[in-house]
């Protein structure tokens, strides 16, 4: 089958791979239909995972049309069109039967050989290096999906491809950043962010009744759509004095709810790498610290990667806040966004500004990495 | 705290043909914890240990060890608790001193960290429990066919 590969830094090709094949027998094969870019895949283009490999196939968000089954699948058949959330989770698992499939035991292959003593989240991913237990991605022909039953979705005749694609995972990521933030009616709350998250942050947090959403980026084409499509009240951070700003829309006291969803820097300068700077700078981060009121909630969503420097520390204990964060969403969201989808609450089609054959999607990677000609996120069809 | 049960099988080697002859494990303890707090390298083997979202009843029915655990009968100790806060049960093993170890493939898949074998069986009855399967890797692009059949 034909399937978009990470090659070397900055370099992707669309190379003939072997078939996926089904390998326990929770899984489905899937024909995939649309798959998305996702910023948690600008790391790997740029080659700072030392697990990526030559040939690795990215992928995170996609949905398609199940061809395969395996003989422990219960809920789907052959023909199901289904989005698959992003997370790999097994269901059974104490954090899965409590709906935190993003903190699955069982969701990676061979976690055992992690270095417990920096054990990480075990739910697998898409698109991700399968050495670090990822399993192959979405920009396929085909893909396996492990866990069918938990984590592929059939999509409600009433929404078409290009809304439905984003329930795999910026929707869902955008409503638990809603969620862990704690959102109520009448909050206040600041996205740092316009991308695909950062709007349906923005747009979660309006569903869920808060006041005032403001959403806090530089590119004017973005923060429209955030506006117009999530009813956010824009902040040019290179026009505007954020921090004055904020708390002048929340009457002084700071934001409630502060989300960060700006994914992380693509690349490093050669200084930084030659100085052994394996580190973030937490921009965004440390000013919604700042910002956020007293006793209020800063999430961090998405890529977030590695160390960072300069965290105001400092500022979390003498506001009393709380720090959360989560790098994928749960899967029990996702059938109330396709009925939001299916009863067009939650429209997400704008995101896919740029459409384009599989056989483009080094071009799409290059459009979406650079933010160029309004790419928020591209779209391929295989 | 619940009861603890010791479930320790000590025999001298894995059993079988294929295990015979193998060398004594040898104990190399991983780099962790803060600095200047090194292990006794004279120590014991450390317990790995899951916590399994069952009761003890079904992580062992009948008090019998769970598969792949039976694969090292007789090289490791197991100890079994419920869990507190009705999270199930607390499993743990770790390898016998005197134990011989694993030949073959699995010392090839453990190099010189026994607690590798232990902390993979231990993950794997966890997933057959929990999931109902052992999850599988893609396949490597290596050894799979290339056309969809």
């Amino acid at each position: 089958m034909r399937a978009l590969c990470w090659v070397a830094a900055d370099e992707l090709a669309v190379r003939e791979v072997p078939d996926p094949e089904l390998r326990n027998e929770r899984d489905v094969i899937v024909r995939v239909r649309r798959s998305a870019t996702s910023g948690g895949d600008l790391p790997l283009l740029a080659g700072r995972d030392p697990l990526l490999r030559a040939g690795d196939v990215l992928g995170a968000e996609f949905l398609g049309e199940v061809v395969e089954a395996g003989p422990a699948v219960r809920r789907h058949r052959i023909g199901d069109r289904v989005v698959v959330g992003a997370s790999v989770a097994c269901g059974g698992c104490w954090y899965c039967r409590r709906g935190r499939h993003s903190c699955c035991d069982n969701g990676a292959p061979d976690v055992a050989s992690v270095d417990p003593d920096r054990w990480r989240s075990d739910a697998g991913s898409f698109g991700r290096p399968r050495a670090a237990g990822g399993f192959a991605g979405g920009h396929a022909e085909y893909v396996r999906v492990p866990y069918a039953d938990v984590g592929a979705f059939r999509v409600p005749d009433a929404v078409d491809d290009d809304r439905a694609l984003f329930a795999a995972d910026a929707a869902p990521t955008g409503w638990l950043a809603a969620e862990l933030g704690e959102v109520r009616p009448g909050d206040v709350v600041a996205v740092w962010g316009a991308g695909a998250v950062g709007q349906l942050t923005a747009g979660a947090a309006t569903l869920r009744g808060a006041a005032r959403v403001l959403v806090v980026d530089r590119y004017a084409d973005r923060l429209r759509m955030a506006e117009r499509h999530a009813g956010a009240e824009p902040l040019d951070y290179r026009r505007t004095d954020v921090a004055a700003e904020l708390r002048e829309r929340s009457g002084g006291r700071g934001p409630d709810v502060c989300v960060v969803a700006v994914g992380v820097p693509a690349t490093r300068s050669v200084a930084e790498r030659l100085a052994g700077r394996d580190v973030d700078r937490p921009d965004a981060v440390r000013e919604a610290v700042h910002a956020c009121r007293k006793d209020g909630v800063v999430v961090v969503v998405g890529g977030a990667e590695g160390n960072v420097d300069t965290f105001p520390l400092g500022a979390v204990t003498d506001k009393r806040l709380a720090v959360r964060g989560s790098r994928r969403p749960d899967l029990r969201d996702v059938p109330m966004l396709l009925h939001r989808m299916a009863r067009d609450e939650l429209r997400t089609e704008h995101l896919a500004t740029h459409r384009l054959p599989l056989e483009d999607g080094p071009r799409g990677y290059a459009l979406f990495r650079d933010r160029a000609d309004g790419c928020v996120r591209a779209v391929f069809t295989p | 705290m619940g009861p603890i049960r010791r479930l320790a099988r000590a025999r001298s080697a894995l059993g079988g043909g294929a295990r015979a002859g193998a060398a004594r494990l040898v104990r190399v303890p991983r780099r962790s914890g803060r600095p200047g707090a090194d292990r006794d390298r004279s120590a014991a083997a450390g317990w790995e240990v899951v916590t399994v979202d069952r009761p003890p009843e079904q992580v062992l029915p009948d008090g019998r060890w769970p598969e792949p655990l039976d694969q090292l009968d007789g090289v490791v100790e197991v100890r079994v608790r419920p869990a507190p806060g009705d999270r199930g049960t607390e499993l743990a093993a770790r390898p016998l001193d005197g134990a011989a170890a694993p030949a073959g493939l699995a010392a090839h898949l453990v190099g010189d960290d026994p607690g590798l074998l232990v902390r993979r069986t231990l993950r794997q009855v966890k997933q057959r429990v929990e999931a109902g399967e052992v999850l599988r890797a893609d396949r490597s692009a290596l050894d799979r066919r290339t056309a969809r059949g």
